[in-house]
């Protein structure tokens, strides 16, 4: 085991772990923080992204014990104050999922797009989007919303 | 995944010290391939010697024009670094072509180079796979191998390097500064990656306690006439069945410099001499880019399901050149290919 200190969604947690865990097993299984999903838990799908120190990561192949210091914020941190984040309510006036799963990754990882102001274009949404697998194919209107909240951002 | 022991190192020399006293360790950086294998039980080290503390983490210019890319430098910033983006465009856009942006946010400059093959077979412990377990067979040479290599393979191992960054690498003449016991030494990136032949355990020429530091571009950048082309099954986030990296130097309408290397089909980045001497004083022309491709792919061996790479990499080495001559590199985001 070994000891680790995560600031999650701004609240310090210290944490004794294996080093083996990934980062999305800390969330999940020690923090009870389920709004971050598994998916393939390869890297492959994106539906574990979240943000960590600012940059959209996969959480999966993260091990959670080389993170000791960082501010990870996952699906649960976007909203403030009871106001859904820009991106959650652009997701929820495009219809941007059908059955959610990959919902959260595609949230977090649009608000690290966002940060990294690389896309500008739709084209550049989809590219730099394209770490996020959506299989109910939701991915037009993911590109609207994520449009949206990019105009209002 | 097995248990195994975690340490932090605070400095290089501390880092190739506790690896040489741990020969089953292995450092960790992004950890974007290493953890994926290990949790597939691939790789099984009984200790991760955590490097991204190491002061390894900038982009500098050298005295001589080029730049000096520490070992740590994710990616990400790599590809968007406004030096590279201005001065190595090709490497920026080869960078971007690979993987998706969250993987190239952890993912290091020496990883990447470091990173194994996707070869099935070595992923999968049921298998027969003589890089994962030497001497036990190459299940891929009659099995699927679509995604396998047409040129320098062994009967011991037909497996590709996955990189897409260390074909403009290879283009660019790029140098890996890397430390061991024994010092510094400075490979050649075309010499850094190895063909299979009968030790296909072998991907590089590192040494066991070796470390990389850095890696040097020389000041050549080819930041006119380039272009980084992947073909692959899917538009984005997909590894290459072909790709191609060019730079020319073009005087007149003759070519006076020329250099290009394929990626997806070796056990390294393809680069051919030949090939490239076949194109330089001659026109840029499509009959001479594509006497150079037929050179590049006159060796070139097929298995049952990847032959149409042949055709496929002779016709990409040709659009490849094209784009560049014509100062049209491939976008990385809208893949229509011109």
């Amino acid at each position: 085991m070994g000891s680790v200190q995560l600031t999650v969604n701004g609240q310090v947690r210290q944490l004794e772990i294996d080093p083996r865990q990934s980062l999305l097993d800390v969330l999940r299984e020690n923090l009870d923080l389920t709004g971050t999903k598994k998916g393939c838990d390869q890297g492959q799908c994106g539906a574990c992204t979240v943000l960590v120190d600012g940059r959209r990561v996969v959480s999966c192949l993260t091990l959670a014990i080389m993170k000791d210091g960082a501010s990870i914020t996952t699906i649960e941190g976007l909203a403030k104050d009871g106001t859904l984040h820009p991106l959650q309510q652009a997701f929820i006036d495009h219809d941007a999922f059908q059955c959610g799963y990959c919902t959260p990754g595609q949230i977090c990882s649009a608000a690290g797009l966002i940060a990294e102001g690389k896309a500008k274009t739709a084209a550049e949404i989809r590219e730099l989007m394209s770490g996020n697998i959506c299989r109910c194919g939701a991915y037009s209107n993911i590109v609207a919303a994520i449009q949206q909240a990019m105009g209002q951002s | 995944m097995i248990s195994f022991e975690y340490s932090r190192s605070s400095d290089v020399a501390d880092a190739v010290r506790q690896m040489a006293a741990s020969p089953a360790a292995k450092f960790v950086a992004g950890g974007t391939n290493l953890v994926d294998l290990m949790k597939m039980d691939v790789e099984r080290p009984a200790k991760l010697i955590d490097i991204t503390r190491l002061p390894l983490d900038t982009v500098e210019e050298t005295a001589g024009g080029g730049l000096r890319i520490g070992a740590l430098v994710r990616n990400s910033d790599l590809a968007y670094h406004p030096l590279v983006e201005q001065r190595f465009p090709m490497l920026s856009s080869a960078v971007l072509a690979g993987a998706s942006q969250q993987l190239r946010n952890m993912a290091s400059t020496g990883g990447n180079l470091l990173q194994r093959t996707r070869c099935a077979y070595f992923y999968d412990i049921a298998t027969p796979c003589n890089k994962r377990e030497p001497g036990s067979g190459c299940s891929a040479i009659d099995g699927l191998n679509r995604m396998n290599a047409i040129l320098g393979t062994s009967d011991a191992c037909i497996a590709v390097h996955p990189s897409d960054m260390c074909v403009a690498l290879v283009v660019l003449e790029a140098k890996v500064h890397v430390t061991g016991l024994r010092g510094e030494r400075v490979i050649a990136i075309a010499d850094f990656h190895r063909l299979p032949a009968d030790t296909p355990q072998r991907d590089t020429n590192l040494e066991a306690d070796e470390l990389v530091t850095s890696v040097e571009l020389p000041p050549r950048g080819f930041a006119t006439n380039y272009t980084y082309l992947k073909i692959r099954d899917r538009l984005s986030y997909a590894f290459a069945l072909v790709s191609v990296a060019v730079g020319l130097e073009l005087e007149g309408g003759a070519i006076k410099e020329a250099r290009f290397a394929l990626g997806g089909v070796a056990h390294k980045p393809w680069r051919d001499p030949r090939a490239e001497a076949a194109l330089r004083g001659r026109a840029a022309s499509e009959a001479t880019f594509a006497q150079a491709a037929d050179l590049v792919l006159s060796e070139a061996k097929g298995f049952e399901h990847n032959t149409f790479k042949i055709e496929l990499a002779r016709r990409a080495i040709v659009r490849a050149l094209s784009q560049a001559a014509r100062g049209t590199s491939q976008s990385q985001s809208n893949k229509k290919i011109a």
